[in-house]
């Protein structure tokens, strides 16, 4: 019996990998020894609809979705599905953020609609841990934009007791071959964050 | 050994451990990856897609009664569809094994209804089972194929969105033998002409008395004590919400939920003070324990619209006073957010018929596929979608009644035009209708992402196939007026429409280009906007492409230019054939200054 009990929502829009990340994480919790559910909602979502996937992580695993409230970890890939999405944090959760800005066409076509002006400062008001990353900048760095996932799961690594190699492992099984390095690179650029390397 | 798979990976492991000979089905949401993961894993199943499930539940049914364990998979809609086989297959029961998987939607996450197909099983009197994970899912296709033979009956395994799409860990084990069967001449259990029929009707209602003891016998339906004076009655993934909120009650556990263990109920419910049911949609438990004369709560506290969740399960156990509080969110909903729908991607197709009928201002019939994303904002281009093949019946009974001034036409997709479209057509050339019908052939059925289907030349297990060729077909049913064209040429799409909508008999027309995502991606030149001469009118805005945004550049109104993210713009063209001052160009052509 561990004591481990992990809620983590991740989000994110169609098409920026969210399915991937949760995919990595589940096989990291799993590998360790615990078990695990994930959930997640495809079909409609996936035409530029937001994507959500729900990963528990225990001794043993009932309900494959999170609570209102009872999430641990938000982790998402754009700043305005984080703010969003934190009806679903604990108070004294934490979340890693992208800053990456997603417009949808709806926002821009019709007046009523518009997208949060500081959506992360936002965030920042109703909780206290909220860490962003600028995944987007630091995957063009890398030289490839489909690198966010595993930056922001190089962050979240951080925070939970699964040792490196373990993620490392799933990340080379679940890489194309060719991928795997620049993969690693972008897990490490990711563990490189720490709460306490930004100001909170 | 253990592996993390879906609900649908399970049925489909579960599919190859049962020795499964054949496995059907037309796609569907949330059913779609149970043949996709059949196909792509265990080539020793012969799988494939059917035109709809009608075929598909009919192939299976073939199948079984020639010997082979047969695996029918679609969504709770699709049962309809296939009602007509499903019900008298009760009746004529099997040779090897036949299991039929029902994925519904609670919620309707991708579908147009939420139907709870659970009443399918008690309306054919076929016994039902429903997993509550991913395990249980893998478990239960075994059981079912085992049952279906001890019985003789087809087996309905009934799944939900959060069963199929969830993911947990799963025993895995060795492939079993199936029976050795062969297909016996049996006429007078498998010709259903009414003097067959009756004597099988009576083997129907003999088989569910043996499998209402069978329901009460079965650990499939299990009791967990743990002391309470509460009992809940539950199955599905309500299960596990319950269990998540208050482990600390007692469970009756429902795996084998048709016919229910009444036996067992009773017992259950005279050994605890407050007995609860606590199930997704409708009360099919419960209204059935009533009927039986028990006294159970359930939908006063938990509604039948919707999925359920363990924040529902705990309202609904605070509302019924057997737990004191729930805990609430504690950091509350960000009002005042845009939505975020789903919307056609950069350079789809669809984009241009949706906006050709926009600008004609006709009554659109619609139909199921992306393409129905023509109703969204800002297109508005759809005015029904009942169900998939609906568009051309809809057509001619409104044109029939001359419901539009300006015309009707139906619009629906290649694979739905083969799932049910076909036989529309034929009314309209039979009966004379003069509607004009758009088939938006994108070579894939791309909602459901992008299987094959009888138009594209591949098979599910990927061999080459006969390409079924639209524009014949419709001639040889008797269209005189078939004509293909680009969507991507707006105003030939016009054209071409307001010719077909004067003319005194059925016409159609055929847009060509292909889903640019499925098979393959196309990326074409990008386009740009030239800041210079763009007004701001906003007239590309109006063609709903993710691709086009504001920019931070105004007119001397304050109002936004155009700008293209040229990453995912596919060079469809479309926004430069409606942009009036040719502000929209080709990277290429753009003049730097
Ligand atoms: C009876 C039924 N079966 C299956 C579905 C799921 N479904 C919705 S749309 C669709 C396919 C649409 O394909 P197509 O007509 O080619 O349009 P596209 O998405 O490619 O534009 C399917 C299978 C359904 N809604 N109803």
């Amino acid at each position: 019996m561990s004591d481990i009990n992990y809620s983590i929502l991740i989000v994110g829009v169609g098409g920026q990998g969210v399915l991937l990340a949760s995919e990595i994480l589940s096989e990291v919790a799993m590998n360790f020894g615990l078990d695990v559910k994930k959930s997640e909602v495809h079909g409609m979502s996936q035409r530029g609809g937001i994507v959500s996937s729900h990963i528990k992580i225990a001794d043993k695993v009932y309900s494959p979705t999170i609570r209102y409230g009872q999430a641990d970890f938000l982790i998402s890939f754009e700043q305005a599905e984080g703010l969003r999405a934190m009806d679903w944090m604990k108070k004294d959760g934490a979340a890693i953020v992208s800053t990456t800005k997603l417009i949808p066409a709806i926002v821009t076509s019709k007046k009523e609609y518009n997208y949060p002006l500081n959506a992360i400062e936002t965030m920042k008001t109703k909780a206290e841990k909220i860490i962003a990353v600028k995944a987007d900048t630091l995957a063009a760095e890398l030289g490839n934009p489909r690198l966010v996932n595993t930056i922001l799961m190089g962050v979240l690594s951080n925070f939970m007791v699964f040792p490196l190699e373990l993620w490392l492992d799933v990340i080379r099984n679940r890489v194309k071959s060719k991928f795997v390095d620049i993969n690693i690179e972008a897990f490490n650029k990711g563990r490189e964050i720490k709460l306490s390397s930004v100001e909170v | 050994m253990k592996e993390l798979l879906s609900g649908n990976e399970a049925v489909a492991r579960g599919a190859f451990e049962s020795d499964v000979k054949l496995a059907s089905a037309y796609p569907g949401t949330p059913s779609t990856e149970i043949l996709e993961t059949i196909a792509a894993k265990f080539p020793s199943i012969y799988a494939q897609w059917s035109p709809n499930e009608k075929v598909a539940y009919e192939v299976g049914v073939g199948a079984s009664i020639g010997g082979g364990r047969a695996l029918v998979t679609m969504k709770h809609v699709g049962l309809n569809v296939a009602a007509d086989p499903y019900m008298t297959h009760a009746y004529t029961g099997v040779n090897a094994g036949f299991v039929i998987v029902s994925a519904d939607d609670p919620e309707m996450h991708s579908s147009q209804n939420e139907q709870d197909n659970r009443f399918f099983a008690k309306f054919a009197k076929i016994p039902m089972l429903e997993p509550s994970d991913s395990n249980e899912s893998k478990e239960m296709v075994l059981t079912g194929f085992e049952l279906s033979e001890v019985f003789d009956t087809p087996v309905l395994l009934r799944m939900t969105t959060r069963i199929s799409h969830s993911k947990g860990i799963v025993e895995i084990s060795e492939q079993t033998t199936g029976p050795d069967r062969k297909f016996v001449k049996e006429p007078s259990k498998y010709v259903m002409v009414p003097s067959n029929a009756r004597g099988r009707h009576v083997i129907v209602e003999e088989r569910i008395e043996k499998l209402k003891k069978f329901s009460d016998e079965t650990p499939l339906n299990f009791i967990e004590n743990n002391g309470s004076k509460v009992g809940i009655i539950t199955g599905g993934v309500s299960y596990q919400y319950a269990k998540e909120v208050t482990p600390e009650f007692d469970y009756l556990k429902i795996g084998f939920s048709y016919p229910l263990p009444m036996k067992k109920i009773e017992e259950f419910i005279n050994s605890h003070d407050i007995v609860i049911v606590v199930e997704e949609l409708e009360p099919f438990y419960e209204d059935q324990i009533k009927a039986a004369g028990f006294k159970v709560k359930g939908k006063e506290y938990f509604g039948n619209i919707g999925e359920l969740s363990p924040y529902r399960v705990a309202e609904g156990f605070k509302n019924a006073g057997v737990i004191d509080e729930v805990k609430l969110a504690g950091i509350g909903v960000e009002k005042d957010m845009f939505p975020r729908p789903p919307v056609l991607c950069p350079g789809c197709p669809h984009r241009g018929a949706f906006m050709a009928l926009k600008k004609l201002g006709v009554a659109v019939t619609g139909d199921i596929g992306c393409y129905t994303l023509g109703v969204m904002e800002p297109l508005n281009a759809m005015d029904t979608c009942i169900c998939m093949g609906a568009s051309i019946g809809n057509a001619i009974g409104m044109e029939k009644v001359k419901g539009s001034d300006k015309g009707t036409v139906a619009v629906i997709g290649d694979s739905t035009f083969f799932h049910s479209g076909v036989t529309g057509l034929m009314d309209a050339v039979y009966n004379q209708s003069n509607v004009t019908v758009m088939v938006l052939d994108n070579s894939a059925t791309a909602m459901t992402g992008g299987q094959q289907h009888p138009s594209t030349g591949k098979t599910l297990m990927g061999n080459d196939a006969r390409k079924i060729d639209i524009p014949n077909l419709c001639k040889a049913l008797g269209v005189k007026r078939v004509k293909e064209i680009d969507a991507y040429d707006y105003d030939e799409v016009i054209t071409c429409l307001k010719e077909e909508l004067t003319a005194e008999e059925p016409s159609v027309l055929i847009t060509t280009r292909p889903c640019v995502l499925m098979p393959k991606r196309i990326m074409d030149e990008p386009y740009t906007v030239d800041l210079e001469l763009c007004t701001a009118c906003s007239a590309c805005f109006k063609i709903s492409c993710p691709a086009i945004s504001a920019s931070e550049e105004t007119n001397k109104h304050g109002r936004p230019k155009a700008i293209i993210d040229e990453s995912v713009c596919t060079g469809c063209t479309l926004c430069a054939q409606v942009c009036p001052p040719e502000a929209i160009v080709l990277k290429s052509q753009k003049v730097e200054v």
